[in-house]
C-alpha cells in the first residue's frame, strides 16, 4: 500500500529543495521528535491568519537551525542563543511583520539566557516558541538547561545531579515574573488533546503580535525519542510522568485582554526637519575670509588650566567657537588620560590658518592658569616668547620665567564684583582678546550669543568680555 | 552645509543619521558611551530606533536583525566590547550583511584602561571572529572624518554587503574640531537580498550556514574575490611629501596627526622625510608602500600598540628596505616632541 500524503499547509514549501539530497518531500527530523508537529501547527497557522507574506522565522543553533528548508516565509538564522535580539532588531525595524523566534532549550536558557530575558523584560513584541525537550539534540544528546534530575546524557553519563549541575530551569515561571510579558503558557504534545491545546496556545500568541499588544512566550514539552532513546509511546509517556509534574502545563500569565494595542505609527522626517533636529540648520551667512588677516595669523597652541568649575573647559570651547567664525582651523582637546595632572581640569586649544596637527598642547605658547596648580604643572612647558596669563586672586605667586609675557589679572575678583564668579574665563577670554588681537571682539561676542545655552546669562557674559578689554587697557597698554 | 564644532564622538551620530542609519543598538562603554548618549537623544528625534541592550552581544545581533530587514544599523563601542561582538561581526560577514560598526579604542589586554590606544588594530584588521573573513576599516583623524568616514562606512558597507568598522581612538572622540554636514539626507539602497516583510522578499533567506562542503567552499571562494575586488577598488591613504622623501613616517589615527607636525618640523629644516598615514587598513595601501620602498631609505613606523600594523608594513615591504617601530602603550599618547627624537635617530 502506497503511503498517503496529507496535504502540506500552504506556509510550507511543496519540495523541501533547500534541504538538497533526493528526499524533498520528508523532513530531517527525526520519528518522533515534536518538530514536526509544531512546525505543521505554526505553518497552519500562519495560512489561516494570512500572514504567509510579513512573517519573519528566526531560526536557532540547534535541531530547528533548518527550519527554513520548510516554511515558505520569510527566513533569518541566527547565532546560538541569539535569536531573541536579532528578533528584537527585525521587529524594531519593521514593525509590520511578524517576527517569530524560535528557539529550543539549550539555546533559549543556557546560552541565550540574557537574550531571552531582555526581550521580555523590553516586551518586545514579537511571539516566542520555545521547544523544552531536555536535550541537547542536534548535537548529539548532551545535556541541556532543562534536563531532569538523574536524567542521563551525554554530558551528565551518572544521571543529571542536582549538586553538580543544579536543577532543570523552569523558563514560564520566571519569564511570567516579569511585567512586561502578555501571555505566557506552557503546553506539552503527549496526546491529541495536548496537541490541540498547543493549537490554540500558538494561535493565540500570534495573535497577540498581529494585534500589537506585545509579547508573548509558548513552552511546549516535546519528546525526543532519539536523544532520550525510547520510542515514541515511551517517550510521551516520559513527558506525561517526569516532566509535566515538574514543568506544570498551564497558564502562567494572560493580560492579552486587558493590554492597549500599542502604536506603530511610523515618523518620516523631512530633510529639513532632520537638520533642524540635528542642529545643523544652514546658517545662510556667507563665508567671508579676510585672507589678509589669515595669511597673518600665527598658530594660537593653547593650555587653559584651573579647578574644576572654573569654566576652564567651557572656556576653551568658547575661543575655538570664536576662532571657527573668523574662519579659523581650530581644535578642542579635553584633559584627558596622563595629561590630567596636578588636580587640575585643563583642555589644548588650537588656532591657525593652516591644516592642525598634534590636537595636544604639549608645549603651549599660550598659558592660561586659573590657579596656583595650573602654574606650576604648565610654567616651564611654555615656549619661549609665549604668554602666560594668570588668574592673581588666587595665584598666589609670580612667574618665575623671564623669557615670556606674563599678565597677572585678579580674575575671581572682578568676576565677583560683577556678582558672578562664573565669568571670571570670559574675563580671561577679553583680556586674552586684546592682548592678542587674534580674533575680533564682535565676533567674539556674536559667537557667545549663539552659543550660550542659558540665554539669561548672556548679557553678563558680553559685559566680562568688555571688562577683560577694559583691565588690559588699563594696566599693561 | 552646515558646520558645527562638534566632537568626534558626536560627529559620527549625526553623520549616520544623515546617512540613512534609522537604527542604533547599543551597551555603554567608556570611551564610547558619547556615542551611545548622542544616539540615545538624535535618533528617537529624527524617526529612528535606539536601544540600549543587554549586551554587546545582543546589539550586535539587533543590527543583524535589522540590517535583515533592509534597513541601516549600526552599534559602537570599545575593545572589551569588540571582542564581545566578534562573534556577531562573523556572522554578519558570512551571511553578508551591511552594517556599520564604531569601536573607539581604549587601552587593554582585559580591563586595560580607559585611556587612548591603537591595539584593536589586529582583532579588527584581521578579523577577531571565527571563519575566513574580512571587515573594511577605515580610520579617521579627524573629527570631520568622523562624520564623513561613518557616511562612506554605510555606502561601502551596501556596495560589498559586509560590514565595515569605524577605528578610531578615545582621542579623535573627545576632540572637538568644525565639522561641515551635508544638507540631505541619503536614501538607503534597495536590498533585493533583504526581508521587506512582503510577497515579493518571502523566499529571501539570510543565514551563514551551509551544511554541503562545496557550497560553503564556493562561498569562502566567493567572499575571498569580494575582499579582492575591495583591495582593488578601495585602498585610500594620506601622503604627504614623500615623493623625494628617504624616510617615511607611518601612523593613524590620533598618531598621524603628531606626524604631520614632525613632517612640517622636519621639512623646515631641509631633512627628506614623508608621512604615509593609511586610511583604510582594510585594504592595506600595500601597492603604495612598495611604490616607496623604491625610492625611500627606511620606514618608522609609529604605533600605540606592541606593533600591530608595522607587520602590515613588512608585508608590504618584502624585506626591500628597513622599518622600524617606536610605539607607546597604557595609554600613554606620545608629544610631537617625542616622535621628533624618535625620527632623527633614523635620518
Amino acid at each position: 500500500m502506497k503511503a498517503q500524503v496529507l496535504a502540506k499547509p500552504k506556509a510550507f514549501y511543496d519540495k523541501f529543495e533547500r534541504k538538497g539530497g533526493t528526499n524533498l518531500e520528508t523532513t530531517h527530523y527525526c520519528p518522533g521528535c515534536g518538530h514536526g508537529n509544531i512546525h505543521k501547527i505554526l505553518a497552519e497557522a500562519i495560512v489561516d491568519f494570512g500572514i504567509q507574506d510579513r512573517t519573519v522565522l528566526v531560526s536557532p543553533v540547534g535541531c530547528s537551525v533548518f527550519a527554513y528548508y520548510y516554511f515558505d516565509i520569510g527566513n533569518v538564522q541566527a547565532a546560538h542563543g541569539r535569536a531573541p535580539a536579532v528578533a528584537t532588531g527585525l521587529k524594531r525595524s519593521n514593525k509590520d511583520s511578524i517576527v517569530i523566534s524560535y528557539q529550543g532549550d539549550g539555546d533559549l536558557a543556557a546560552i541565550g539566557g540574557a537574550e531571552i530575558l531582555n526581550a521580555a523584560n523590553r516586551g518586545e513584541n514579537i511571539t516566542v516558541i520555545f521547544i523544552n525537550n531536555a536535550i541537547y539534540g542536534m548535537t548529539g544528546g548532551q545535556m541541556a538547561p532543562t534536563t531532569m534530575v538523574g536524567q542521563k546524557t551525554k554530558t551528565s553519563p551518572f544521571g543529571r545531579s542536582s549538586e553538580n549541575e543544579g536543577h532543570p530551569i523552569r523558563m514560564c515561571e520566571i519569564i511570567s515574573t516579569l511585567e512586561a510579558p502578555v501571555y505566557v503558557e506552557r503546553t506539552a504534545l503527549v496526546d491529541f488533546k495536548s496537541i490541540n491545546r498547543t493549537k490554540k496556545v500558538l494561535r493565540k500568541a500570534l495573535q497577540n503580535q498581529i494585534d500589537n499588544k506585545g509579547f508573548s512566550f509558548v513552552e511546549i514539552l516535546a519528546p525526543c525519542p532519539t536523544g532520550w532513546k525510547m520510542s515514541s509511546v515511551d517517550s510521551q509517556k516520559w513527558i506525561e510522568e517526569k516532566m509535566i509534574p515538574y514543568f506544570p502545563v498551564k497558564v502562567f500569565k494572560d493580560i492579552s485582554d486587558d493590554i492597549e494595542p500599542r502604536s506603530i505609527k511610523k515618523k518620516t522626517l523631512t530633510d529639513k526637519e532632520i537638520l533642524d533636529v540635528l542642529g545643523l540648520a544652514p546658517s545662510g551667512k556667507a563665508d567671508t575670509v579676510d585672507k589678509d588677516f589669515l595669511g597673518k595669523f600665527s598658530e594660537q597652541k593653547m593650555k587653559i588650566a584651573g579647578f574644576g568649575g572654573q569654566g576652564v573647559l567651557t572656556a576653551g570651547v568658547m575661543l575655538a567657537a570664536m576662532a571657527m567664525e573668523e574662519n579659523l582651523e581650530v581644535s578642542w582637546l579635553p584633559s584627558y588620560g596622563p595629561e590630567m595632572r596636578g588636580g587640575t581640569a585643563n583642555c589644548s586649544v588650537h588656532l591657525s590658518n593652516k591644516r592642525i596637527g598634534s590636537p595636544l598642547t604639549t608645549n603651549p605658547n599660550v598659558l592660561i592658569a586659573m590657579n596656583g596648580p595650573s602654574l606650576d604643572a604648565f610654567e616651564d612647558t611654555v615656549e619661549k616668547d609665549g604668554l602666560i596669563i594668570t588668574n592673581s586672586s588666587i595665584v598666589d605667586r609670580k612667574v618665575k620665567r623671564d623669557d615670556v609675557k606674563a599678565i597677572e589679572i585678579p580674575l575671581t575678583e572682578m568676576a565677583s564684583k560683577m556678582g558672578m564668579t562664573a565669568v571670571a574665563n570670559m574675563i580671561c577670554i577679553g583680556a586674552y582678546l586684546e592682548l592678542t588681537k587674534v580674533i575680533d571682539t564682535a565676533t567674539a561676542k556674536d559667537t557667545i550669543k549663539q552659543h550660550l545655552k542659558k540665554k539669561e546669562f548672556v548679557d553678563i557674559n558680553l559685559k566680562a568680555i568688555d571688562e577683560g578689554v577694559k583691565y588690559i587697557r588699563e594696566n599693561y597698554s | 552645509m552646515a558646520k558645527e564644532l562638534i566632537k568626534g564622538n558626536e560627529a559620527v551620530v549625526k553623520g549616520a543619521i544623515l546617512a540613512g542609519c534609522s537604527l542604533y543598538f547599543g551597551y555603554p562603554i567608556t570611551p564610547a558611551s558619547e556615542i551611545a548618549e548622542s544616539a540615545a537623544s538624535y535618533f528617537p528625534m529624527s524617526g529612528g530606533t535606539f536601544i540600549q541592550a543587554e549586551s554587546e552581544v545582543a546589539a550586535i545581533n539587533m543590527v543583524y536583525g535589522a540590517s535583515s530587514t533592509g534597513s541601516r544599523a549600526m552599534t559602537a563601542s570599545s575593545g572589551p566590547g569588540l571582542s564581545l561582538k566578534q562573534e556577531g561581526i562573523s556572522y554578519l560577514a558570512g551571511a553578508e550583511l551591511p552594517c556599520v560598526i564604531v569601536d573607539v579604542m581604549r587601552a587593554g589586554p582585559g580591563l586595560g584602561n580607559i585611556w587612548p590606544e591603537q591595539s584593536d588594530y589586529n582583532q579588527i584588521v584581521k578579523g577577531g571572529g571565527h571563519g575566513n573573513y574580512k571587515v573594511i576599516v577605515l580610520a579617521p583623524n579627524s573629527a570631520q572624518e568622523m562624520c564623513d568616514f561613518t557616511m562612506l562606512a554605510f555606502d561601502l558597507a551596501d556596495k560589498y554587503r559586509n560590514p565595515v568598522i569605524v577605528l578610531t581612538d578615545a582621542y579623535i572622540g573627545q576632540m572637538m574640531e568644525p565639522v561641515e554636514f551635508p544638507n540631505k539626507r541619503k536614501e538607503v539602497p534597495y536590498r533585493d537580498y533583504a526581508l521587506y516583510g512582503d510577497k515579493k522578499t518571502r523566499h529571501n533567506l539570510i543565514t551563514s550556514i551551509l551544511m554541503n562542503t562545496e557550497l560553503l567552499e564556493k562561498h569562502n571562494i566567493k567572499l575571498g574575490k569580494k575582499y579582492q575586488e575591495v583591495e582593488e577598488n578601495e585602498v585610500k591613504f594620506e601622503a604627504m611629501y614623500t615623493d623625494d622623501a628617504e624616510l617615511i613616517l607611518m601612523g593613524y589615527g590620533i598618531v598621524s596627526r603628531m606626524l604631520q607636525n614632525v613632517v612640517e618640523t622636519l621639512r623646515q629644516e631641509g631633512k627628506k622625510v614623508g608621512l604615509l598615514r593609511p586610511i583604510t587598513l582594510f585594504p592595506f595601501p600595500n601597492q603604495k608602500i612598495a611604490e616607496l620602498a623604491d625610492t625611500a631609505d627606511k620606514f618608522l613606523v609609529a604605533e600605540l600598540s606592541d606593533g600591530q600594523m608595522i607587520n602590515d608594513v613588512r608585508l608590504a615591504l618584502n624585506g626591500k628596505k628597513e622599518v622600524h617601530l617606536f610605539n607607546r602603550m597604557g595609554g600613554a599618547v606620545p608629544s610631537v616632541e617625542e616622535l621628533l627624537e624618535a625620527a632623527r635617530k633614523y635620518i
